[in-house]
């Protein structure tokens, strides 16, 4: 399956990647080469075979549900680009 | 006196410990040899004054204790280290300084090592050849404009140049043994579990792991050791004893049954390669082990899978880096629209490319025809090898189809780079342990290594093999030094 330069469209922006014209066209060309090698898996008749849904032989661990660290808020904001007192700051979103 | 940098990491252990050297003269002949070798690119941080200061603490101490007492350490830069900038070889994490330390960091210092420095690697270790970097590419030490492998390659040129004693990396589909490889150094990929991921910045989460990369086999099990354990943070690391792999290693091998894998002949592979893998097929008869050709009929379904798996997991994983929490922000007239700036400055075109991928997989309509169907096909090839190891103890393959190749070669061409972990990637999509040791050289005198590929947490049967090739290939490691 080959990937069109509105499927490149259409992906970036759900992935939230801004893409100039050029990125575009050489992305489709890149895609649709891996889409191509991916779909050898067609070759497989895998109808009767359950997924493979954990590597590890053992179900995940639950643990109590307790705070164990916490007050941790400057640490958290320390590497932010833009804050304000404890708050994240974001480009206006509501009018 | 030989230069100390040229030792192994098991004997400049054992010369602290006896007072033969200190840990400063350890650290500083490590440090010269990094201030001359920045022609090679490895390093993205030096952290070189806070390691001679931890050096001349550390020589003042009575008692040495633990397995790396006094040993300085560079790590990929993938491994989050607190107060130190954590890049992940991206524009976007340019400015990142972690706020805490991995597990598998922190349990290297509690052994008595301390950081020398964070060491280049892919962008967010998506690569085989590290080029991928926002840093720029490594070269490897065995040639000019030479790719080191990756996505570890930072870590691979360093240590084969003895820019630092021994070095840890990660593995998603190869990216340890793949460098190693190219760099004719061990590197071994952990049973998945074995290592905690805990603040290693993620990529594909089913199937990343770290592991040691060293001089030697010896070296790789005290490394392993070393970094090993359960970890409460990590929810899928395994509460299984870590074994004393360093005291038990043993190159006796005999009457252990060795797998070869047909499968694993494949088109186009240079006559090199296949005539190390006979040469390994001898050195382990030679050691008394019993050879057994096996069947992984679903081998070459393993690439195609990975390609669906590794960038649906790491698009979801990158979604974190909104330009919000932390790291690199770009301008924009709303947040949608700095979302969408951000990420296209701060990702470079292969993760782009890995994302979109992984986001055009999951999107909506197409869950069943890829993601699901390469979970099938994982399970198909996890049985391959279940079914292999009800006859066999280990599988010997090469590591790599090729030997190190020339920076620019497969750049443009994403399939033809995605290739070159033909061997390794099947081992991550089964969990299962590996490693690669250095076992010959090709007809331009660049190092080739062999893949042993073991079962689930046997890391044990794996290296006690790599030492019986290691005994018997006499690998030189000696490489002139051109680049200072």
């Amino acid at each position: 399956m080959s990937i069109d330069k509105d499927t490149v469209k259409h992906i970036s922006k759900l992935a939230k990647i801004s893409l100039d014209e050029k990125k575009i066209n050489s992305l489709s060309k890149d895609l649709s080469s891996i889409m191509k090698f991916i779909e050898k898996l067609n070759e497989l008749n895998t109808d009767k075979i359950n997924p493979l849904t954990s590597i590890i032989n053992a179900s995940l661990r639950t643990r109590k549900d307790e705070i164990k660290d916490g007050k941790i808020r400057d640490q958290i904001l320390k590497n932010s680009p833009d804050k304000n007192e404890e708050f994240f700051v974001v480009p206006k979103m509501v009018e | 006196m030989p230069n100390i940098s040229e030792f192994s990491l098991t004997k400049l252990v054992s010369g602290i410990k006896k007072k033969e050297f200190t840990s400063e003269e350890v650290t500083k002949s490590f440090i010269s040899n990094a201030e001359k070798s920045k022609k090679l690119n490895t390093y993205i941080t030096e952290c070189f004054d806070e390691a001679i200061k931890y050096a001349k603490n550390f020589d003042k101490k009575k008692e040495y204790g633990g397995l790396l007492p006094g040993i300085p350490i560079a790590v990929k830069d993938l491994f989050c280290t607190k107060n130190i900038k954590t890049t992940a070889g991206s524009k976007i994490l340019n400015n990142f300084i972690p706020t805490y330390e991995s597990t598998v960091t922190n349990n290297l210092w509690s052994e008595g090592a301390f950081l020398l420095g964070k060491l280049n690697c892919d962008e967010f270790a998506m690569g085989s050849s590290n080029e991928t970097s926002f840093f720029g590419n490594v070269t490897n030490p065995f040639g000019d404009k030479l790719v080191p492998g990756g996505s570890s390659g930072g870590s691979a040129s360093a240590l084969a140049a003895n820019l630092t004693p021994a070095t840890i990396g990660t593995d998603t589909g190869g990216s340890i043994r793949q460098p190693a490889s190219f760099t004719g150094i061990v590197g071994l990929k952990p049973t998945y579990g074995r290592c905690s991921r805990w603040g290693i910045v993620a990529f594909a989460s089913s199937l990343d792991q770290a592991g040691p990369m060293t001089k030697n086999v010896e070296d790789c099990a005290l490394l392993l050791e070393a970094m090993s354990g359960y970890d409460p943070k990590d929810s899928t690391s395994v509460n299984t004893k870590v074994e004393n792999y360093s005291s038990k290693l043993t190159n006796k091998v005999k009457d252990l049954k060795i797998g070869i894998p047909k499968e694993y002949r494949v088109d186009n592979m240079p006559d090199e390669i296949n005539n190390l893998w006979k040469k390994g097929v001898d050195y382990l008869k030679d050691a008394g082990a019993k050879i057994k050709n096996i069947s992984l009929p679903h081998t070459m379904y393993a690439l195609p899978a990975y390609y669906i798996v590794a960038p649906a997991e790491a698009s979801s994983n990158l979604a974190r880096y909104d330009g919000v929490k932390y790291g690199h922000r770009a301008k924009g007239n709303n947040l949608v629209e700095m979302y969408e700036n951000t990420r296209s400055e701060g990702f470079g075109d292969e993760v782009k490319r890995r994302i979109l991928i992984g986001t055009y997989v999951l999107s909506s309509g197409y869950y069943d025809a890829y993601y699901l169907k390469a979970q099938k096909v994982r399970q198909l090839i996890k049985n391959d090898f279940d079914k292999a190891f009800n006859e066999v103890d280990a599988i010997l393959t090469p590591s790599t189809p090729n030997s190190a190749f020339k920076m620019g070669d497969k750049k443009d061409d994403p399939v033809s780079m995605y290739l070159n972990d033909i061997f390794t990637v099947p081992v991550n999509l089964s969990g299962l342990p590996a490693i690669s040791v250095p076992a010959g050289y090709d007809k331009n005198n660049l190092p080739l290594g062999l893949q042993l590929i073991g079962k689930p947490f046997d890391e044990q049967t794996i290296l006690n093999l790599s030492l019986a090739i290691e005994k018997r290939a006499n690998f030189n490691k000696k490489i002139n030094v051109w680049w200072n």
